[in-house]
């Protein structure tokens, strides 16, 4: 077996496999928590503009405190969605090309998605 | 050259499936499912906010897809898995703390979650329906 293969570096900061690796776990986590209140009041907001008109929606959509719980929840939403699916792409898929393949979409697809969404919220803000 | 052998039959580590299903391993399953699922529904998310964002035309395109019968089928499910996902969540954050275990505890989070969400959908959409008109 191969011996020690750390930097001199990463002895000097302390760090090893039990320090790192654990982002993911916890920015899971983190975000889990954060998408609870933000999803109960995306509910909220959901089921208050059904039946509304367009200048109804694009009013409520776009007014400062909507728009940033709106932006926060897209936010954390599209953080634990991608992390979701990574794990489980990596649970599943053990071809190395097709796993790299699928890590890469789905990375692309959760900040296509977020941007997209993001970007009609600050559309609708800044009534442009 | 020698032909290559068979692997012998070695007695392989029993999976999953040598259990009996079990009712905290059957929502774990769906946890994940229900979070496939919310994966692709972001979507719509992204569809309804860029059409409202775009043009009242737009935003009634969505608008008719959303209200036809096959649009409810799936904003209903879209709405159980998110209520189901965030109920196992939590359940999930407080196993996470190393509480619930037991064997009745932990029996009874799971009812919990799958009971709330059922619920709780069912609210939704009768909150939907009675005070604000439906989806229209």
């Amino acid at each position: 077996m191969a011996g020690d293969m750390g930097t001199p570096l990463k002895h000097v900061r302390g760090l090893g496999p039990a320090k790192s690796g654990t982002g993911h776990f916890w920015r899971q986590r983190l975000t889990a928590v954060a998408n609870v209140p933000l999803t109960i009041a995306f509910v909220l907001i959901a089921v208050g503009l059904l039946g509304r008109n367009h200048a109804a929606v694009v009013q409520i959509l776009g007014s400062p405190l909507i728009a940033v719980i709106m932006l926060l929840f897209i936010m954390s939403v599209t953080t634990h969605m991608r992390i979701g699916m990574q794990v489980i792409i990596e649970d599943y898929v053990h071809d190395e090309g097709r796993k790299l393949f699928l890590l890469m979409a789905n990375t692309f697809f959760a900040v296509a998605v977020g941007l997209a969404s993001a970007f009609a919220i600050l559309m609708l803000s800044f009534k442009v | 050259m020698a032909e290559t052998k068979a692997p012998a039959e070695r007695p392989l580590s029993p999976h999953l499936f040598i259990y009996k299903p079990t009712l905290t391993m059957t929502m774990s399953i769906v946890h994940r499912i229900t979070g496939a699922g919310l994966y692709f529904g972001t979507l719509l998310l992204a569809w309804w906010l860029i059409a409202a964002a775009s043009s009242p035309n737009a935003y009634a395109g969505v608008g008719s897809f959303m209200s036809s019968f096959v649009g409810r089928l799936i904003l209903f499910g879209y709405t159980w898995a998110l209520m189901h996902h965030m109920l196992g969540g939590i359940r999930h954050l407080i196993w996470d703390t190393g509480r619930g275990f037991g064997p009745h505890e932990r029996e009874w989070l799971t009812v919990a979650s799958l009971v709330g969400s059922i619920s709780l959908t069912v609210v939704i959409w009768i909150v939907g329906y009675l005070f604000m008109g439906g989806p229209r």
